[in-house]
């Protein structure tokens, strides 16, 4: 489904993407992780160009992504996104922020867009807050919301850039589980995630970045029993045992 | 002072009209309104180029906000006044002349407001609306907009204590304002400067101080409901 290649990506001098080949396949979880400044992040902002890249290719369904002619908004309109920050509209309500995209995107009539919302707040459990504003939810409800929203517009991939990050601990549960159900039910999907958990219950494979390359890419079994490169087995011991650290 | 003002509060208020021009506090006063309305879509537009990513629109408006801004109203009055006639062909009226030199101020200080508006919010709005697939211009309409307009109103309502304040200077081309009408009184009562001045400078305290006062009860207003809701 997607597929880069040989992709690079510097900010100024800093080279955020190294030589980034990869292939993502349909129906495929992928946990992006690695040390903080390790690319994840950019990466997975390249896939629906909210970062231009420098060189290399991007291929969603065998079509270049950075082609003339795309239409931008069309593209992103099939790609869900899903921010550390939420990113809810403050001045709409739980409702307005789901309707708003598809009402005005695939034109569907307010009736339609309200119902089909309403079902996606169910499936995250949060039906009950459609006429809350953002300000009067939690950061789980919230981030719960931000995925409703970006499933409205029924898009085939989503992409997750560390959607629990900013969460207190109490609540990231709650998130990862609705993430968990929508993997089960077959979403294509890359997390760039700290979530070691969810990685090794959910993901079909992990891509573990350093310095812009990914150095290992592995099923989380392999990952996490068998780490081939140092740097992912110094990762692997420092978030085991935090306190061996030498000073 | 008492028979100053029992003679020529209405005067002071509407100036010759019906008999005559209106003008007066009147004038002032929708001069002010007007200004500031007219000049909102312009500041908004302003606004929106000045941050533009596109150099062809932002350079143009941004030259345009320093060279009206580093000029004193007056000069853009004169021009309004001189130059405006020179290239329509037809003289303008006083009214039109000076609604046009306050739009053209008016719009590029409100530019200013509208930058900082949008800037304000935080980076991930923009972005978030972008990623759902909605196009620049939708997501400045329902998103930015939205949200920058709520937090620039105490700045809007100053804006307009400024534009209150600016109508004073039609006097020099001879709008029958209330700045205007007050050195009438003065001509035609002759003996009582001080009194006439003392008047026309208490009411345009009164009225730029309430306002004031109004735009900091809106603006903690707005930081109580944004502190309400962090709380919440």
């Amino acid at each position: 489904m997607i597929q880069l290649d040989k992709v690079n990506k510097w900010y100024g001098d800093y080279h955020a993407l190294v030589d980034v080949t990869e292939t993502i396949n349909k129906g495929e979880v992928v946990v992006v992780c690695g040390p903080s400044g390790s690319g994840k992040s950019t990466l997975i902002r390249t896939l629906n160009r909210l970062e231009p890249i420098q060189s290399g290719q991007i291929t969603i369904n065998g079509q270049d992504i950075h082609r003339r002619g795309l239409d931008l908004n069309e593209f992103r309109s099939h790609i869900g996104f899903v921010f550390q920050q939420f990113n809810l509209f403050p001045h709409l309500n739980v409702l307005e922020n789901c309707i708003l995209a598809p009402a005005r995107l695939r034109g569907l009539k307010p009736a339609e867009a309200k119902a089909r919302s309403l079902a996606l707040l169910e499936r995250v459990g949060l039906a009950h807050k459609a006429t809350a504003f953002p300000s009067e939810l939690s950061g789980g409800q919230q981030q719960r919301v931000a995925i409703a929203r970006a499933l409205a517009m029924e898009p085939p991939l989503m992409l997750f850039d560390e959607p629990t990050s900013a969460l207190d601990p109490e609540m990231v549960g709650e998130v990862l589980l609705v993430m968990r159900d929508l993997a089960r039910d077959g979403m294509t999907m890359i997390c760039v995630t700290h979530e070691m958990g969810f990685a090794r219950e959910v993901a079909d494979r992990i891509l573990f970045m350093d310095a812009g390359q990914v150095l290992e890419r592995a099923t989380p079994d392999d990952f996490f029993n068998r780490p081939q490169s140092p740097r992912a087995q110094k990762f692997l011991s420092d978030i085991r045992t935090p306190f061996a650290v030498e000073f | 002072m008492l028979d100053l003002i029992h003679d020529y509060w209405l005067y002071f208020l509407i100036g010759q009209y019906p008999n005559g021009p209106f003008g007066g506090l009147g004038l002032t006063l929708v001069l002010a309104t007007s200004g500031l309305l007219l000049s909102l879509p312009l500041g908004l537009i302003f606004g929106i180029a000045r941050i533009s990513p596109f150099r062809i629109i932002r350079w143009p408006i941004t030259a345009l906000v320093y060279l009206v801004r580093g000029t004193p109203l007056l000069m853009v009055i004169f021009w309004a006044y001189f130059f405006l006639p020179s290239i329509t062909g037809h003289k303008t009226d006083q009214i039109t002349t000076m609604l046009t030199a306050l739009v053209i101020f008016d719009g590029v200080y409100l530019a200013e407001i509208v930058r900082a508006g949008i800037l304000g919010l935080p980076k991930g709005q923009l972005e978030c609306a972008r990623s759902l697939g909605l196009g620049y211009f939708e997501a400045m309409r329902f998103i930015i907009l939205p949200q920058a307009l709520r937090s620039m109103l105490p700045s809007l309502v100053n804006q307009f204590i400024s534009t209150i304040k600016e109508t004073s200077l039609g006097y020099i081309i001879g709008l029958t304002e209330v700045s205007f009408i007050a050195s009438q009184i003065n001509t035609q009562v002759l003996t009582k400067s001080t009194q006439v001045y003392f008047i026309l400078g208490l009411t345009y305290f009164v009225l730029c101080f309430s306002l004031s006062r109004f735009a900091y009860w809106l603006e903690k207003a707005l930081q109580r409901t944004r502190s309400q809701k962090a709380a919440a």
